[in-house]
């Protein structure tokens, strides 16, 4: 069938198989290998993308399923070469090492500040608890979230 | 790769429309809503559905509302709504202990309170919630509709009363006043299955029981309603004495399985011990004297 889907506002169609997921059908997409293709079972979040502002793990949607709505992955958080607060914040407070789970976790936190621009650090870590890191463990994440919610804080209110 | 076996993929545009495709498919045909337990099943190939019917679209299956002193539940409604409900919250704060432990917030943003009673899985929550609050659940077909209860609807482990060329449209459950409810879970981590959950909900007149409903997830092969500790409870004073008889009660009705979850005897233990925590707190809210 052919499959037709906004990704980072550009729109991506394809001939593909109705089973086809979208973590496949986004990462088979020139230059946007970014969305990570982990557990294959909706546990790891890293292939958490936006679905409609929505996060959401894209081993467990069918490209078919996204037809109709606008995907974001981590590669729309960079605009221009300025990083998102939230990119900067995981830059800021080191929360990556290996990388696997990043671009699932920012997308949750990118998410999560999308609607709650002041998240509680029990929020943060409710937030991220459909993401695994098995490397670091979630200090430093939680800080890097946190660290992007007072930079984004900061700018709004100098506007 | 974990990829589903191949399938015909249709997108429905309204619920008749879903009903007529489901019925011109028949056996082979499968719903799909958020997808959160169907898609892994198919990615194992435990399920192989020739045709995947997405209902996503149907918006008008999406609500939770009070009508005829009930609370109706569109089929569609997905688990961040359900934990976010205040009018659920108010009335049944059952479904928003289990929303809270249920998966976590990104699974929560996709999965539905159809799809969760349909996978009819001894694991999930909500089988437990909607039976302790005496749920029932609307089934509609080309020749209208019917109104199970939920001891109707579950007939087996990932079995359900929705027939061929049938959808599961809403859940209804009745408001009674003088009741409130709790859900209780033991899970590993976040987000797992529970190793068992006990959902319980009382409802209190003139100082005794009127009415109350106890059900547990993950001890058995289906969700177990415990109608003989429900029989035990109904008519006497709401006593921690008779909220621990009803927790024996519950270790000795359910049959769990030993896994890499937990031997037997610890599950029995589990079940009763979160039975008369549930039970507890349920009264506790009942007699407003806790969230």
């Amino acid at each position: 069938m052919n499959v037709s889907i906004s990704i980072n506002g550009e729109q991506v169609s394809r001939e593909v198989e109705p089973r086809q997921l979208l973590v496949h059908f986004i990462r088979e997409t020139p230059e946007l290998t970014g969305t990570h293709w982990g557990c294959d079972t909706s546990n790891c979040g890293a292939c958490v993308v936006l679905m409609d502002g929505e996060a959401v793990k894209s081993c467990t949607v069918l490209a078919a399923m996204a037809v109709g709505h606008e995907i974001r992955t981590v590669e729309s958080l960079e605009v221009d070469g300025q990083l998102d607060p939230v990119q900067q914040g995981f830059h800021e407070h080191h929360a990556l090492q290996c990388g696997f789970c990043t671009p699932g976790m920012q997308m949750t936190a990118r998410a999560l500040l999308d609607e709650n621009p002041n998240p509680t650090e029990a929020e943060i870590r409710i937030a991220i608890s459909g993401g695994i890191c098995r490397c670091t463990g979630y200090k430093n994440i939680v800080a890097a979230i946190r660290w992007a919610a007072d930079h984004e804080t900061t700018a709004t209110q100098g506007v | 790769m974990k990829t589903p076996a191949p399938f015909e993929y249709e997108r429905a545009t309204s619920v008749d429309g879903a009903i007529a495709t489901l019925q011109r498919l028949g056996p082979d045909a499968r719903v799909i809503a958020g997808g959160h337990s169907l898609l892994p099943m198919m990615k194992l190939r435990l399920a192989q559905p020739k045709h995947l019917v997405d209902i996503n679209d149907l918006n008008e299956l999406s609500y939770i509302r009070a009508q005829n002193g009930e609370i109706w539940i569109g089929a569609l409604t997905r688990h961040v709504d359900l934990l976010r409900s205040e009018l659920l919250a108010e009335h049944f704060p059952v479904f928003r202990d289990a929303e809270e432990v249920i998966a976590d917030p990104v699974v929560r943003n996709r999965g539905t309170i159809g799809g969760s009673l349909c996978q009819a899985d001894a694991a999930e929550d909500l089988s437990a919630v909607c039976s302790a609050v005496k749920a029932k659940v609307v089934i509609r077909g080309a020749d209208g509709e019917r109104v199970v209860s939920m001891n109707d609807f579950h007939v087996g482990p990932y079995m359900t009363a929705v027939g061929d060329g049938e959808l599961l449209t809403e859940v209804r459950i009745p408001v009674r006043s003088g009741g409130s409810s709790a859900h209780e879970k033991v899970e590993r981590r976040a987000g797992d299955w529970a190793i068992a959950a006990a959902s319980a909900a009382v409802w209190i007149e003139d100082g005794a029981i009127a009415d109350v409903g106890i059900a547990l997830s993950s001890v058995g092969l289906t969700t177990i309603h415990l109608t003989r500790a429900e029989e035990q409870l109904r008519g006497k004073g709401p006593t921690a004495e008779l909220f621990a008889e009803a927790g024996e009660i519950a270790s000795e009705d359910c049959s769990p399985m030993p896994d890499g979850r937990g031997p037997v005897d610890y599950k029995r233990h589990l079940a009763g011990v979160l039975t008369t925590r549930a039970l507890s707190r349920a009264r506790k809210r009942a007699l407003n004297q806790e969230a």
